[in-house]
């Protein structure tokens, strides 16, 4: 194979001048995933947990409203409900906001419609794992917070969603891993993330390998990353006496 | 204190109770008893408005549960229940269990809270455990929190639905001993047990039930030694065997 290889180019300052290296790119464009990753899963987890208390209430329509969440956000491709965030909402939001949301700065806009898209789509999914945490609760336990006299919202917050998200976590962690590959499809609506760096990359140094072996390898450290971060949430919350999740 | 009237209940189009009327004063202690499936769980969920119910209307302190003014939450804060399969919070220490509804249901401050634990603790011979999960402890001890749990609600009544139907063998005597006491201080229980040691000792009457209705009610000793139906008799055959 006449490929040549050349790893001193990611150490070369870019071609556009800007006093940055290759590499400082793929770091950026790191940087920007990870960002985007920690809060697309931040908000998936409180509205998939606001839906998914919604499933659980023991109210036809709460449940109707939370069901209809999800089949709206996961029977839609990804990618065409990253579209609809960036072109459609602006359009049909009251002109203040939406002339409001055009004012920011491209780049902002672009990471804020991301969040929005991931968080909300990956939110349905874990929608329905708060619904079937808290399905599996012994019925009990919601019976002996009511018999010492809480209210339903206090049995939730003290007493349910606790115990759920104990049980969850699993799923959840793996939920944030899949963020963090998903957030790759912002790249289509323009932002500069880690998979945007290494095809800006392969433009300018026509390098395809050395930049595409840094991102996987950035791209692994950061799951590396999320698995620590979450094995060490895991311990934190386990509780004595108890094995296993 | 405790008052159903003319109760029926049904699920779906299942009916589970019949027409059921008991009425419990103060201090009493009734024990209610019956084959698996004739009701008494539901009975006892009534109470406390775990459950709803079609016909009738049930009464605490002459107050019926229907009133519109009535809270359920409040309702049951008053109504203390032990359920079978203890119910602990698993993922609260046993003194966490113990404060957690004085603090977030009476709003008492935490130092309150955990004095009030202790004491009960104290009571039902746990105070060295307050710093255990429940999976740490044996079945007789998670009972026993139960219990203790409910009483840090300060309620006027217990309701026991097979308190120790859950234990092994060896367990139900410490369980036991610690209703006795609350029975010899005065509390009024309505108790679904079938432990008649314990009913012989403490109950100021017996109701016998099955397929929903209240078959007879009468004296521990008198419905023990002499059923006067047909199907407490049978039933009471059974449970000796
Ligand atoms: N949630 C429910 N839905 C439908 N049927 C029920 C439910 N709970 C109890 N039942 C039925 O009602 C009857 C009485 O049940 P239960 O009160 O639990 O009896 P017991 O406590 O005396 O064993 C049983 O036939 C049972 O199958
Ligand atoms: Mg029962």
């Amino acid at each position: 194979m006449g490929y040549n290889w050349n790893w001193g180019v990611l150490l070369q300052p870019v071609a556009t001048g800007e006093g940055a290296t290759y590499l400082g790119w793929i770091l950026h464009g790191l940087l920007l995933t990870a960002a985007l990753t920690l809060a697309a899963w931040l908000l998936a987890l409180l509205v998939g947990t606001a839906f998914g208390i919604l499933r659980a209430w023991p109210s036809r329509l709460c449940d109707a409203i939370g069901a209809t969440y999800v089949s709206l956000f996961r029977n839609v491709p990804l990618i065409v409900q990253f579209f609809i965030w960036f072109f459609v909402v602006p359009e049909v939001l009251p002109t203040a906001i939406g002339d409001w949301i055009k004012s920011i700065t491209p780049s902002t806009q672009v990471f804020v419609v991301s969040v929005l898209a991931l968080g909300f789509f990956t939110g349905a999914r874990i929608c329905e794992q708060v619904r079937a945490g808290i399905a599996a609760l012994p019925p009990g336990q919601l019976q002996a917070a009511q018999a010492l006299g809480f209210r339903l919202p206090q049995t939730f917050r003290h007493i349910l969603l606790p115990q759920c998200f104990r049980r969850i976590l699993p799923p959840l962690t793996s939920e944030f891993l899949i963020i963090s590959k998903n957030s790759a499809v912002a790249s289509t609506i323009g932002l500069l993330e880690l998979s945007g760096q290494a095809r800006q990359l392969v433009d300018f140094t026509a390098q395809p390998y050395e930049s595409f072996i840094v991102v996987t390898l950035a791209y692994i450290g950061l799951n590396i990353v999320i698995l620590r971060l979450m094995e060490w949430i895991q311990r934190r919350i386990r509780l004595p006496g108890m094995m296993g999740a | 204190m405790i008052a159903l009237k003319n109760v029926s209940k049904w699920y779906e189009d299942f009916q589970a109770l019949h027409d059921c009327s008991v009425a419990v004063e103060k201090g009493e202690v009734v024990i209610f008893c019956g084959p698996s499936g004739s009701g008494k769980s539901t009975l006892i969920k009534l109470i406390n408005g775990l459950e709803d119910f079609q016909k009738g209307d049930i009464l605490f302190k002459g107050k019926s549960i229907r009133d519109r003014d009535v809270r359920l939450p409040e309702w049951r804060r008053r109504i203390g229940m032990v359920f079978q399969h203890f119910e602990l919070f698993p993922h609260l220490s046993v003194l966490g269990n113990l404060t957690i509804a004085q603090q977030k249901v009476l709003k008492r401050d935490a130092a309150e809270a955990e004095h009030k634990a202790m004491a009960l603790l104290d009571r039902v011979g746990l105070r060295a455990h307050a710093g255990k999960y429940p999976s740490q402890l044996s079945g007789g001890q998670q009972q026993r929190v139960a219990i203790a749990r409910s009483l840090s609600m300060d309620p006027e009544v217990m309701l026991f639905d097979e308190p120790t139907s859950a234990l092994d063998p060896e367990m139900i005597s410490e369980v036991l001993a610690v209703m006795v006491e609350l029975a010899q201080e005065g509390m009024t229980m309505l108790c679904v047990t079938h432990e008649m040691g314990f009913a012989r000792q403490v109950a100021d009457r017996v109701v016998f039930m099955d397929a929903g209705t209240i078959v007879e009610t009468a004296g521990a000793e008198a419905f023990f030694s002499a059923p006067q139906s047909d199907r407490a008799r049978d039933f009471l055959g059974r449970l000796l065997l």
